[in-house]
This record gives structure tokens, C-alpha cells and sequence, in this order.
């Protein structure tokens, strides 16, 4: 598989405050490849010096194995954290606009259709609510057919179904063959979305490989989780397995069967019993002693 | 071309689209144009200026005509023409000399200078002063009849082009880069002097229809007097324009606060209110303010727009108001060009 984008020992300093620090990676051709990590972790900063937006203080940024030059901007295609668009241009002069920037550009009409933007074409893109604006940043980043796309934290702030509406967005465009580069601190999101990832922590890489194989790396249990006021007296004959969290507890197992004899053995009251596999949060929890969100 | 021609196009939309600028720009700025302009052709100012007319500068040997009345301000002239111009554009009230024979002009269309000429006579007459006053001759000035409303309107829609174009342009894109619009449209291959340009030559087009139609509407109102070409005066104006905006775009290279945007802006602006000459001259202010006021473009368009509005003047009279104004322009976009960041 060969990299369209080679990042190799970039490191950013603002000030005394090291924000990423010698990290080096490789995004493979079509591949949706993700930046997980708490806020502050150096993801927007990463994903901004790839961009050519912030200057990194060292390392270097290969695109198609070639230092990026002007030809970059014409097929890259980038979605802000926060971006305002223009005080009084609607949706559809908006697109019209940015596509005027480039060499090339896809037809508007199928851009619309792609993101839905049809409801809101005559609306001014500074009254549309928070899900209308990421899909028109989206079809805005999408104007020039780009080869890479990246995305910052793109549904943060979004509630769960223009979350899930985004997501199968990406997942379309993903499919066209698009390589993507997104940066996330929901771990749902990354599961879902990202054939790859590294996961990032105070401007260092602290585990990269693709979300399945992380997690059978990292993990050979399964997690049985109770409510706390379910249990009256201490669990001590289960161990050091026992995790005590703030939704209540966790019980690391490879053997689900054996362990559920074992409460059922201590008489617990087992009516908020849920067995679930490990996820990227406890990935992140294991490696750094926190949670992603915090 | 396609991404200035584009750029252009959506800024001038969004001029438009803003309710409150195009009120501002189109009903207000006219309005207030107007009072000014009839508030100054009512002449109530309170100090008087005489001048006097002297051989040189160190023959100093003469008594103030109008002895210790410290409302009349005295200052010298050598140069008669010189001093004759000011009296028929307002800027002196009265012009005497006491050299042979003693003579005084005054412009007959001036309030104060009848005012004076009267005060000067009465103290002939009553001959209180010694040693005994000069058996004064009135002169008039010749040439057209100015009022000081002539001389004050170029002045007034050079103010008005310079707050429109310090504000409309500079104040725009410091919000641009305060929300993210810059940075996004760093994120294309447009590249800034293709956006700097798209946003200036927006505010030009929108400011010189601002300032036709408010030179029509005070034409229309007060019928103020235009000597000389209409054509000289808008490539005067389109100049001027150039080196607003441009001093506007310099500032907004790399503000991204709205509240320091406006600090700035007004600690450009104040200096040109003041020292441009826009509703008085500076003869009587020190050499080194003179001096300065030679560097704020607004006081070379006043000037160049005076000159064609009053005089009749030619494009060689104002060539070097010109110069001076294409040679700023240029240094400002240059320095905007070389300074200039998409975000903080």
C-alpha cells in the first residue's frame, strides 16, 4: 500500500509549550485514517501543519513522497474545527465562490445532492443550525473532487443524528476511493470511521494500528459492568480485575461464562448486568491512566 | 483573474445585502454631510485671522492694526499672491499692508471680513491708537466670489470617503480573521494579494458611488462651486480612495481583535481630521505640524481637490498632490502585501 501522505518527526513549539513532539506517520492511498485524543492532546495542531495552515517548528510533510508544493491546495480538500462563512452569501453562493478558487471543480448540483444541502440552497450561511453548516463546510472541502480530505473534529457540537447523518456522509465519500484524514475525540466515531489511527496524548503517539487490532493488542478481556448501588459488600474474591468507575463497575474477564457463576455465587443483584467489549476509551484509559473526555 | 472577479462580486453582495451600511453609506452619510455643510456656510466662527503683508520676514517693524484685540490672530505673508488666494477661499479674513500705499483686501463675500474692514475704519476715524493709523485703501479681490462653504465641501466628502474607507474595508476583514473566514479561504489555492485586491477594488467601487452621489446631493442642496473638470476631480478622488484603502488594508494585516482594529483605525483617522486642512487651514500652526500633515495622504487629496473644485486647476497643478498620493498608495500595498496573514 503506498502512502499519499508521509509525515516524518514534525514537532511544534508555542512558546515553553511543546504542542506536538516528533511524531511521525504514513496515511496509505484511500484509507480513512484517524487522530484520537483528548482536547489539548496536539490533533488540530498535527492536522494543521499536514494542512499547510500552521508551520511546523521541525520535521518534514511528503505528499505523493514529494515536499508539498502549489499543486497541494488544489487537491486537498479541508473542513475546519470552526470556521464562519461569509456574513451574507447563501448556501449555493458559497459553493459557487469556492469553486471559483480552483482549476477544477465538481458540478454544484451533484454536491448538493451528496451532502443535502437542498432544504437551506437560498438560506444566508450564517443562520444555518449547526448540522446544515458542517454538511456546507463539507460540500465546501469537497468542491475541488480533492484526493485527501481532512476533517477537524467535524461533529463536535452536532447532536446524535446529525452525528450519524455526517458519519454515513463520510462513509460514502470513503467509498468513492477518497483518502481521509479526521481528527476525533469520539471514540465512537473513530471505531466506526477510521481504518487506522494513532492515538495521541499531550503531543506524543501513544498507540497506532487500526481500531480492531489495538484493541485485541491491548485487551484479551471482556468488561461485565454493574451499577454501583447494586453492590452492598466488597468484591474482593473477584480480585484485582475489578475496575471501579464513575457509571459503577467493571469486571475484566476472558472468561464471561465463569465470572458470571462467580457473582452469581455472591448473591449480587444482577439487574443492570451489561457484557461488553472494550473500546477505545479503555484503550486510552489503560495507556495514560485517563479518559479520553476529560 | 476568475478568483478576483469571484471574490469581488461576493463582497460587493455583501455590501449590499447589510442593511445597515447600505443606510449608513447612501441616507445617513449624506445627511450628515449636509448639516455640516449648512452648519459652516452659517459662518459663526469666533476668531477672526487678518494678514499682513511684509517684505520679508525679519522686517518686523510694524504695529498690529487692530492693536491688542487678541480675538483677531495676525500672521505674516511675503508672498502676495499667496495671500491673496487665502483671503478669497475664507482662510483670511482681511489681508492688509502697511507699505506704500497702505491697503487692505477683503473678500466682499465674507461676513467677517466686512466685519473687520468696518472695526479698521472706525479706528482710523477715532485715531486712539499712536502712532496714527494709515490712511487705509480697500481693494477687493479679484476673481470669483468664494464662499466658505466653497472651500469647505472638498474637505467634508474627503472626510467622509476617509471613514467609509477606513472602516469599510479594514474593520471587514480584521472580523474575517477573528471568525475563520480568512483561514478558510487560505485553505484554497487564492492567494492574498488575489484577495486583498478583490476586497479593495470592492470598497472602491462602493465608496466613489457613495461620494458621486453625495457630491450631487450638497451640489443639488448648496451649490457649491466647481471650477474646473469633473473628469481630474474623480481621478482625484479614485487616487485618494487608493491610498485610504490602502492604509486601512496595511492596518489589517495581522489585528485580529475588532477592538484593537478600532483603536487603530481611529488613531490613523484623528491625526488626518485635524491636521488635513479639512475645516482650516494651518498657516498659523507650528512649521513641524505643517511638515507632518504632509505625510497623511488625505491632506494631498484635500489639497489637489481644492485646487480643481476652486481654482479651476489642470492635471500639472495637481500632479505633485498626485504623486505624493500614487507614491503612498504604494508603499502601504506593498507593506500590506509583505505583512499580511490569513490568521493569528
Amino acid at each position: 500500500m503506498t502512502a499519499i501522505l508521509e509525515v516524518r518527526n514534525l514537532s511544534k513549539s508555542f512558546r515553553s509549550l511543546k504542542a506536538v513532539d516528533d511524531i511521525s506517520f504514513a496515511i496509505p492511498k484511500g484509507a480513512c485514517f484517524g487522530l484520537l485524543g483528548p482536547n489539548g492532546a496536539g490533533k488540530t495542531t498535527t492536522i494543521e501543519m499536514v494542512e499547510g495552515i500552521t508551520k511546523p517548528s521541525s520535521g518534514e510533510i511528503y505528499y505523493r513522497g514529494k515536499p508539498r508544493d502549489s499543486s497541494f491546495l488544489e487537491e486537498t480538500g479541508i473542513q475546519f474545527q470552526s470556521t464562519s462563512l461569509m456574513d451574507y452569501l447563501r448556501t449555493r453562493e458559497v459553493l459557487a465562490l469556492f469553486a471559483r478558487f480552483y482549476a477544477n471543480s465538481t458540478p454544484i448540483e451533484a454536491l448538493i445532492e451528496l451532502c443535502q444541502l437542498e432544504d437551506f440552497l437560498d438560506t444566508y450561511a450564517t443562520r444555518l443550525s449547526g448540522g446544515q453548516r458542517q454538511r456546507l463546510l463539507l460540500a465546501v472541502a469537497l468542491i475541488n473532487d480533492p484526493e485527501i480530505l481532512f476533517l477537524d473534529e467535524p461533529t463536535t457540537g452536532l447532536d446524535p443524528q446529525s452525528r450519524r447523518h455526517f458519519w454515513s456522509l463520510i462513509r460514502t465519500i470513503k467509498a468513492r476511493g477518497k483518502t481521509v484524514l479526521l481528527t476525533t475525540h469520539y471514540m465512537e466515531e473513530a471505531e466506526l470511521l477510521c481504518d487506522q489511527l494513532i492515538i495521541m496524548d499531550k503531543g506524543n503517539i501513544i498507540a497506532e494500528g487500526s481500531p480492531q487490532s489495538l484493541l485485541r493488542q491491548h485487551f484479551k478481556d471482556s468488561y461485565i459492568c454493574l451499577n454501583r448501588e447494586d453492590l452492598d459488600d466488597d468484591l474482593a474474591s473477584l480480585g484485582s480485575r475489578v475496575e471501579v468507575r464513575e457509571d459503577g463497575i467493571a469486571i475484566a474477564t476472558s472468561n464471561v461464562e465463569k465470572t458470571l457463576a462467580e457473582l452469581v455465587a455472591l448473591n449480587i443483584n444482577l439487574r443492570s448486568l451489561r457484557v461488553r467489549n472494550p473500546s477505545l476509551d479503555d484503550l486510552f484509559l489503560k495507556l495514560t491512566g485517563h479518559h479520553l473526555r476529560e | 483573474m476568475r478568483r478576483i472577479l469571484a471574490l469581488w462580486m461576493a463582497r460587493n453582495r455583501e455590501y449590499y445585502r447589510d442593511k445597515g451600511s447600505l443606510f449608513w453609506s447612501f441616507i445617513a452619510t449624506p445627511f450628515i454631510v449636509i448639516v455640516l455643510a449648512v452648519a459652516f456656510s452659517s459662518e459663526n466662527e469666533e476668531i477672526f485671522r487678518a494678514g499682513l503683508l511684509i517684505d520679508s520676514a525679519s522686517d518686523r517693524a510694524y504695529t498690529h492694526p487692530f492693536g491688542e484685540e487678541t480675538a483677531i490672530g495676525l500672521v505674516e505673508y511675503t508672498d502676495r499672491q499667496e495671500a491673496l488666494r487665502r483671503v478669497q477661499f475664507h482662510q483670511l479674513d482681511i489681508l492688509l499692508t502697511t507699505q506704500q500705499p497702505p491697503r487692505y483686501w477683503i473678500n466682499t463675500e465674507s461676513a467677517k471680513g466686512r466685519l473687520l474692514e468696518k472695526l479698521l475704519l472706525a479706528r482710523q476715524q477715532t485715531g486712539t491708537t499712536l502712532p496714527p493709523q494709515p490712511d487705509w485703501q480697500k481693494q477687493e479681490v479679484s476673481g470669483k466670489k468664494i464662499r466658505y462653504i466653497d472651500w469647505a465641501i472638498p474637505g467634508i466628502l474627503a472626510m467622509n470617503m476617509m471613514f467609509s474607507g477606513l472602516w469599510g474595508i479594514g474593520y471587514v476583514i480584521v472580523r474575517y480573521r477573528k471568525n475563520g473566514v480568512l483561514k478558510r479561504l487560505q485553505a484554497t489555492p487564492l492567494r492574498a494579494w488575489e484577495f486583498l485586491i478583490s476586497q479593495g477594488l470592492s470598497r472602491l467601487g462602493i465608496m466613489l458611488a457613495v461620494t458621486v452621489i453625495v457630491f450631487l446631493i450638497c451640489h443639488l442642496f448648496i451649490g457649491f462651486m466647481m471650477a474646473g473638470s469633473y473628469l481630474l476631480l474623480l481621478l482625484i478622488a479614485i487616487i485618494g480612495n487608493l491610498s485610504i484603502i490602502s492604509i486601512s488594508l496595511l492596518m489589517a494585516t495581522r489585528t485580529a481583535s475588532e477592538e484593537l482594529a478600532n483603536g487603530l483605525l481611529n488613531l490613523i483617522s484623528f491625526p488626518m481630521l485635524l491636521l488635513s486642512e479639512l475645516w482650516f487651514s494651518l498657516d498659523d500652526a507650528p512649521n513641524w505640524l505643517q511638515q507632518l500633515s504632509q505625510l497623511l495622504p488625505l491632506t494631498h487629496l484635500v489639497s489637489a481637490a481644492r485646487e480643481v473644485m476652486l481654482e479651476g486647476a489642470g492635471i500639472v497643478q495637481v500632479a505633485p498632490q498626485l504623486l505624493a498620493l500614487v507614491a503612498m498608495t504604494a508603499v502601504f500595498i506593498t507593506l500590506a502585501g509583505m505583512l499580511f496573514r490569513w490568521h493569528d
